[in-house]
């Protein structure tokens, strides 16, 4: 008994993740089983594109802008120590690029698209709306999952590539307005530097945090309980296992790319 | 070879229908039949699983056990956009798309699928439901948000009807309703059994509301239908708990607390 209850406890745990990822996988599947057949529904898809993608982009410029800079004086402090200040364009460009380009805007995006799904499902799950759509022959994964779900994988990695971007001229502007940099030739040692799969590792990695980001909004918002309190965890959980698994999938993902 | 016409079946039958949420028995043995054409009003106290028992026959909860036949169709036989497609329904809530402005919530079924019209023509035929609820047409472009509860009820209810269904749940219509609009409702419900051919299967607490709408009457109560039959025979029925509910008493076998 003393024994058995620890144990006990551990089995139980171990069998709801591994049901958990289950469902998650059933899930997906259904969803993309979705997306692939008629009738798609533009203007949903449209304004999911608006939502997840144009909207997000101050915040992820301003992730990124400031996430460049520091990058940039924190390789320039460390470099000094034994005189490699100057690959600071270099390592921000890595850095931004394969890392935190892809991190930072999944992150952003799982804090302000994953929740803001994941609250919006779950409100029409709790008010009935889950099940008026249904009663009126639209299928609730192919009105609500699909276009999102879509919409991100095509516009996170764009998000990605913006993020990237930013994120590089926010090193870029350090690194010439207070470290002394020539501004010519910083750029050019970044486009030197920086090689095709180099991009390649951010835009899928862009397309992998999108699908988890929407999909884990999704998700939640449809499986929420009744009454607010059902809403506020849906979107609570969302959150979190968009995060977590985004940052599960980046160091996959990075492994992967290493090994090429 | 004999050629007596076989009799319709009905267009709504429940045998057996049970459902349970965790371990609290909600329906134990539900049977119900509604013929076509008919209009079948379903009374019961708060909870008793009014609102699940059209739930279950749309299919959009799983009864634990029994059957339930749509013209003569196990439910689960066929295409369910096909099935789906015969019906209209009122949620108790309303269930508007608060995203979507008020006609697009009530021409939903007539801008998307296999009922899909131009949009003009969509929002002609939602201002016109409209205008059957009593709305005026400048409410087609406010959201749900913007208007008050009974306003919002009877967009619902114009949206049961948008694409003239064979078969209408109405939960509760007419609840939160002056009583002047609940009889435009109980009127507009009774016209489009009588007059349209619709089957039609309300829930409410207005006995009033009950005496203009049905043909048949059941009272759901613990689980089963306690008493059915149509509504002329409702007020000579001995069944003690009928009796208590229609004429609203405190005193009787069904418990206040419940
Ligand atoms: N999805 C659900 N999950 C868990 N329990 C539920 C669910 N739907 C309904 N119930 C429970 O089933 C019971 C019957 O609910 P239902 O909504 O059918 O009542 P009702 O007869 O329509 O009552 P009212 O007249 O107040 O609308 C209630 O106790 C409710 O808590
Ligand atoms: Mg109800």
């Amino acid at each position: 008994m003393s024994l058995a209850t620890p144990l006990a406890l551990i089995g139980r745990t171990v069998l709801r993740v591994l049901a958990a990822i289950g469902r998650v996988a059933i899930f997906a599947g259904a969803a993309i089983s979705h997306l692939v057949r008629p009738p798609f529904y533009a203007r949903e898809f449209l304004n999911a594109l608006l939502q997840i993608g144009w909207l997000s982009l101050p915040v992820v410029g301003l992730t990124a802008v400031f996430t460049g800079g520091a990058l940039a004086l924190q390789i320039y402090s460390g470099g000094a120590r034994f005189n490699a200040e100057a690959v600071v364009p270099q390592i921000v460009a890595i850095g931004m690029v394969r890392e935190l380009g892809p991190v930072l805007v999944g992150l952003m995006i799982a804090a302000r698209v994953t929740s803001s799904i994941a609250a919006e499902i779950a409100t029409m799950k709790v008010t009935e709306q889950i099940d008026a759509l249904v009663t009126l022959s639209t299928h609730p994964m192919k009105y609500l999952v699909a276009p999102r779900l879509l919409a991100a994988l095509i516009v996170v990695p764009l998000l990605v590539a913006v993020g990237d971007v930013i994120g590089i001229f926010g090193g870029y502007f350090v690194a010439t307005g207070s470290l002394g940099f020539n501004p010519a030739a910083y750029l050019e040692n970044t486009v030197d530097f920086l090689e095709p799969l180099d991009i390649v590792s951010s835009l899928v990695k862009g397309c992998a945090f999108g699908g988890i980001a929407a999909l884990m909004g999704c998700y939640y918002g449809m499986q929420s309980g009744r009454g607010a309190q059902g809403v506020g965890r849906a979107t609570k959980g969302s959150v979190e296992a968009a995060a977590v698994l985004i940052l599960a999938a980046n160091f996959l993902l990075t492994g992967v790319f290493f090994s090429i | 070879m004999t050629d007596t016409p076989t009799p319709l079946p009905p267009m709504i039958e429940l045998r057996h229908v049970a459902k349970s949420f965790g371990t609290k028995p909600v329906l134990r043995d539900v049977h119900m039949s509604i013929p076509r054409g008919t209009s079948m009003v379903i009374i019961g106290g708060s909870g008793t699983g009014k609102s699940v028992t059209l739930k279950c026959v749309l299919g959009l909860i799983e009864p634990d056990a029994g059957q339930i036949f749509v013209d003569g169709h196990d439910m689960h036989e066929g295409d369910r956009d096909a099935f789906l497609a015969r019906f209209g329904m009122l949620f108790q809530g309303g269930a508007l798309f608060d995203s979507l402005p008020v006609w697009q919530n009530v021409a939903f079924r007539l801008l998307r699928g296999a009922l899909r019209r131009p949009k003009r023509e969509a929002r002609e035929i939602a201002i016109e439901k409209l205008r059957r609820v009593g709305l005026t047409p400048d409410v087609a472009d406010a959201f749900p948000a913007e208007l008050s509860g009974g306003m919002q009820k009877r967009v619902g209810l114009a949206r049961a009807i948008a694409a003239d269904p064979e078969i209408i749940f109405f939960d509760e219509p007419t609840t939160g309703l002056d009583p002047i609009m609940a009889g435009v409702i109980n009127d507009l419900i009774r016209e489009i059994v009588t007059e349209m051919g619709a089957t039609a299967m309300t829930i409410t607490h207005d006995m009033s509301s009950v005496r203009a709408i049905a043909d048949d009457v059941a009272m759901l109560h613990d689980g089963v239908i306690k008493w059915t039959g149509p509504v002329a025979e409702m007020d000579r029925a001995a069944d003690p708990y009928l009796q208590q509910f229609i004429h609203g008493r405190a005193e009787g076998p069904i418990e206040a607390v419940r």
